[in-house]
Order: structure tokens, then sequence, then C-alpha cells
């Protein structure tokens, strides 16, 4: 088990340390010299100098490299070249509104999923099934603009039970959670439905059956347990997607989180925050994925990580 | 062949898609003779007195937009955009992924190693944050975007197909054509891609679902192609301020967009269950 976690974080470190390569070299792809950015149009050749060598920005490239990297280590992802925060500042001031959309949207994707997926699955083949099929394909094939679109539409302005917009009261986020959950509902409840087909053909289940337990205990109590292991596997999986992914919902409903942030950013082509944040959710996609692993054991004391 | 095909016919989600992505893809083509209008024309009577865009009614079908072009004809040339993109760009990634994936399969050693690390790598970057900050840096032609979406759809595809490629590189038959001298062009080409080619077609389906939605998001961040040409995502985008008093301008291009999506969906997955041997017989 250690030696297990041990080879996982020296190999989620190699990935990171990739990543921090890519991101660096996006700067070198941005046509706009970010010198003149900072300095302003009206500056004097000299003062563009001056800046260019305060961010050591004239030196070699692998040397440009190794100081960005040097920085990271201690934290430090620089600074915003147009708020002039640092940007580890502005990420942290917004993680909260970001970690609680996630919340909420993952609390959506279980309310919806698991029992459609589980009613699918024990009723196979049937129009209810049929209909939850129907459903997980509109929910994945529906872009999420469009689904918060249409919830703004008739719960905020036809209805008038949840704010337009904005951040701060439990119905805030509501909506955006809820166009979040609506498509990973609709994975969740395909994986939830192709699980518990899978184990309700084991013999264990017959046997529980024959000892006459009634068919929701079966499936809730013998069924469920094993069958939602691959379901906790993306829940994992949603915590990295949610940290950068959720740029469209939060610019739909001006929700202030790190997916704004990178939005805006990238309108500004302010590089140190694009680059911080797509460090910050790389950590956040590696982290979920070890996570998403971890527990498998913990549910099923079979499977052991090797 | 002739059993897949039985096999999807008998499905009726299967056949619905396989007609929506007819019925779209005709729909595009003769997009000309369909649109009742001229798609980019302001027309004079497109406008209420006031200088709101028209609600769908006579002549104009479905509305019209914010300059006072016809909404119908604008969603007609917009699908073209759409399957253009989602057949380029799609088909880009494929392509790339399927020879990384049976390369890094085949080959193994430091090359397939180092190719599959690379994947690893491309799977933790956030892969829409990476499209949009690519698509914002580049301005956006139809090109520009379908190869932004090529260069991160194509790790999914080169996992799976490294994946059967392992297993069937341990199988006899290759090893007897590698013993005959066969090189190895001769043999992924000849003896491995051949057997590949459901797998490969399941996903150039789903693919083009995937590849409909992210151009449909890059459009609707005002990232994706550029105006005048039509795109169902940039309608949204361009009248997204107006949507509380013309939702339809948000409401008929969302649909369009979600029934292709919904479309390729359908197929792609009726199709992997046609193909999957396991499946035969039950």
């Amino acid at each position: 088990m250690l030696r297990y976690l041990a080879r996982r974080l020296a190999a989620s470190a190699l990935i990171l340390i990739g990543v921090s390569v890519i991101t660096f070299g996006l700067t070198f792809l941005i046509p706009a010299d970010p010198v003149r950015m900072i300095a302003g149009r009206s500056a004097s050749p000299q003062a563009v100098e001056n800046i260019r060598h305060q961010l050591g920005l004239d030196k070699p490239i692998p040397v440009q490299y190794l100081n960005y990297v040097t920085k990271l280590a201690q934290g430090d992802l620089g600074r915003s070249y147009v708020q002039k925060t640092e940007v580890s500042r502005l990420i942290e001031a917004r993680l909260p509104a970001t970690l609680l959309l996630m919340a909420g949207a993952i609390f959506f994707e279980i309310l919806i999923g698991l029992p459609a997926g589980i009613l699918a699955a024990t009723r196979r083949g049937r129009l209810l099934d049929r209909g939850v099929m129907i459903f997980s394909f509109a929910g994945v094939s529906t872009p999420q603009f469009v689904v918060g679109l249409l919830l703004l539409y008739v719960f905020a302005n036809l209805l008038g039970w949840f704010p337009l917009s904005g951040f701060g009261t439990l119905g805030h986020l509501v909506l955006p959670a809820l166009t979040l959950g609506l498509a990973g509902g609709g994975w969740y409840s395909r994986m939830m439905r192709s699980s518990m087909i899978e184990v309700l053909r084991h013999d264990y289940i017959r046997t529980a059956r024959a000892k006459g337990l009634s068919g929701p205990k079966v499936v809730l109590v013998h069924g469920l347990r094993n069958a939602i292991l691959p379901v906790i596997a993306m829940i994992g999986l949603d915590i990295g997607i949610f940290m950068s992914g959720a740029v469209v919902v939060e610019s739909v409903f001006g929700w202030p989180g790190i997916g704004q942030l990178a939005w805006l950013a990238i309108q500004r082509i302010d590089i140190p925050i694009i680059m911080g944040v797509t460090l910050v959710a790389a950590v956040a996609i590696v982290i979920g994925n070890l996570l998403a692993d971890l527990t498998a054991p913990l549910i099923d004391p079979r499977i052991r990580l090797r | 062949m002739a059993y897949t095909w039985r096999r999807l016919s008998k499905d009726p989600l299967a056949l619905v898609g396989m007609a929506t992505i007819a019925a779209i893809s005709i729909a595009a083509l003769s997009a000309p003779l369909i649109a009742p209008f001229d798609p980019r024309e302001q027309f004079f009577d497109g406008l209420t007195l006031e200088g709101a865009p028209l609600p769908p009614g006579e002549p104009f079908f479905l509305g019209t937009d914010l300059l006072g072009r016809d909404l119908f004809s604008r969603l007609l040339y917009g699908a073209r955009t759409s399957l253009v993109i989602g057949v380029v760009a799609n088909g880009a990634a494929v392509t790339v992924g399927t020879l990384l994936g049976i390369i890094a399969g085949y080959v193994q050693g430091w090359v397939g190693a180092a190719i599959m690390r690379f994947t690893d790598l491309m799977m933790a970057f956030p892969a829409l944050l990476l499209a949009i900050a690519l698509a914002a840096i580049f301005t956006p032609s139809l090109w520009i975007v379908a190869m932004v979406i090529a260069l991160v759809n194509w790790v999914q595809i080169a996992r799976v197909i490294y994946t059967e490629t392992t297993a069937l590189a341990a199988r006899e038959y290759i090893e007897a054509a590698r013993a005959l001298g066969a090189a190895w062009p001769r043999i992924l080409f000849l003896h491995i891609l051949p057997h590949l080619v459901p797998t490969i077609l399941v996903w150039a389906t789903l693919g083009i679902a995937t590849t409909v939605l992210l151009e449909a998001t890059l459009s609707f961040l005002g990232i994706g192609v550029q105006p005048p040409t039509p795109s169902w995502g940039g309608i949204i985008f361009e009248s997204q301020s107006y949507f509380l008093t013309a939702p339809w301008l948000v409401f008929f291009p969302g649909i369009a967009i979600m029934v292709m999506a919904l479309a390729f969906n359908l197929v792609g997955d009726a199709l992997r269950d046609a193909l999957d041997p396991t499946q035969r017989g039950r």
C-alpha cells in the first residue's frame, strides 16, 4: 500500500512537472509582449527594458523556466500583469466559491444519477429504463451553457424562484449546481446502471433473494455496495474536472470562482493567472484520480493496490 | 458487417440517430436551396419598430436575430459549420490518436513509453482550459478552431487504441507474420489496423458529438468561428444578453446543438453494442 502510494506520488510529480513545462511553453505562443502590457503604451524603451530585466524575461529560456519552477516550489505563482496582485492570493480568494459549486454539483449528480441508474438497472429493457437512458444521453449531449440559460429562463425569469445570477445565498447556488449536476447525473446514471446490472448477475444476489429478502433490500443493501465503486471513482475524476471545467457555467451565472478568474485572465492575456489556474487544475485532476483509486479498497476490501 | 448492420437496424434509438444525422447533413449540404433568406442579409422589416428582434412567425419562420437576420436560414448555414468542424477536427483527432496509439502499442520500448507518458500528461491537463486558452491566443478561423479541438481530443482515442494494440500484438498470428519476415509497417497496417476498425468507428462517431459540443462552447465564449460565418454557439453568444426578451434566439440554436450531439451519441453507443463480440446472440 505504502509502496503503491509512493509510486503513484512519484508519477504524479512527473506529470505535474510536464504540465508546468507546457504551461510555461504557452507563454511563448502568445503574440503580445507581456512587458509592453505591464509598462503600458507610453512607456519609454528604457522603462520597458527595466521591467523586462526585473521579470527576468531577458534571460535564456531554460533559465527562465528554472526560475519559474523554483518560485513554484516556494508556492509563488507570480503576479498578475493586469491587477498586479499575487496569483496565489487571487486563486485563494476564489477557491471557496469553486469548492461550493463543486459540492453542489456533486450533490445533484448523485441525487439524480444514483436513483435513475438503480431504477433503470432493476427495470432493464422496460419503458422506465429507456426513459432514463434517453435522459442521460440528452444530459451529456446538451452544452452546459444551453442548460444553464434554459434553467435561468424558466426558474429565475418565469417562475422567479431563484436569483438570476450572483453569489451569496443558497438560492444562488441551486441553478449553477443543477446545471453541472444534470450533465454529470447523466454519466452517473449510465455508470450506475451498467455496474448494477453486472452486480445483480452474481450468485450472492440470488442467495439473498432466495432467503426471502425483499427486492429493494437486495438491491440497496447487497447490490449497491458493490455497484457503487465505479461511481465513487467518477466523483474523484469530477473534482479535477470541476476545478477548471466550470468556466462556462461560472460565466453564465456570474459565479465568482476560479473558472471565471481564468476566463477573465484569458480575455486580457494575463499569462501568470492562466498558468496558475492551469497548474492548480492539473493538481486537482491528479489528486482526484489518486483519490478515486485510493478509495476503492476502502469500499471493497478484495481490491488490493499494487 | 452485414451482421452489425442487422443489429443496428433493430435498435430504434440508433435508427432515430442515423435518420437525424442524415437529415442534418442533407439540410446542411443543400442550405443554399432550402434557406428562405440570405443568412447574412439584415432585413429592414426584420426588426420591430423599436429595433428588437422578431419572434417566430411570418415570414421569418423562427424569428430574427438582433440584426434582423433570418434565424432559420442562419441555423441551416450554422449546421455546415458544425458538421465541417465535427468531421475535420474529429478526423484529425482520430487519425493522430490512432497512429500514436498503434505505434506505442506495437513498438513498446522507450518510444511507446514516451508516447504513453505524454498521453498521461495530456489527461492531467485541463482540456477545456487548454482549448479556451489556445483559441483565445490565436485569432480563431474555422481551421484553427478545428485544430485546437483536435489537439485536445486525440488523447482518449490514443489510449484505447494502445490497449487494444498491445493485446493484438501478443497474438500468435502477429508472431507468425514477424517470423515470416514481414516488416513492421506491413504488420501494423495490414495485420493490426483492420482489427481496430470497429473501435475506431465507434470513437469516430462518439467523437463527433464531443467535437460539436466543444465547438459550440468555444463559439459561445466568443472565441470560436468568427462572424459573419454563422455557427450555433455563436448565435447564442451574440444574443445572450437579450435572451430574457428574445429567448428563441437561445432555444432554437441550443436545440440544434443538442439534437446533433445526441444523434451522434446514440449512433456511436449503438455501434459499440453492435460491434461488441461479447454481446453477440444476446
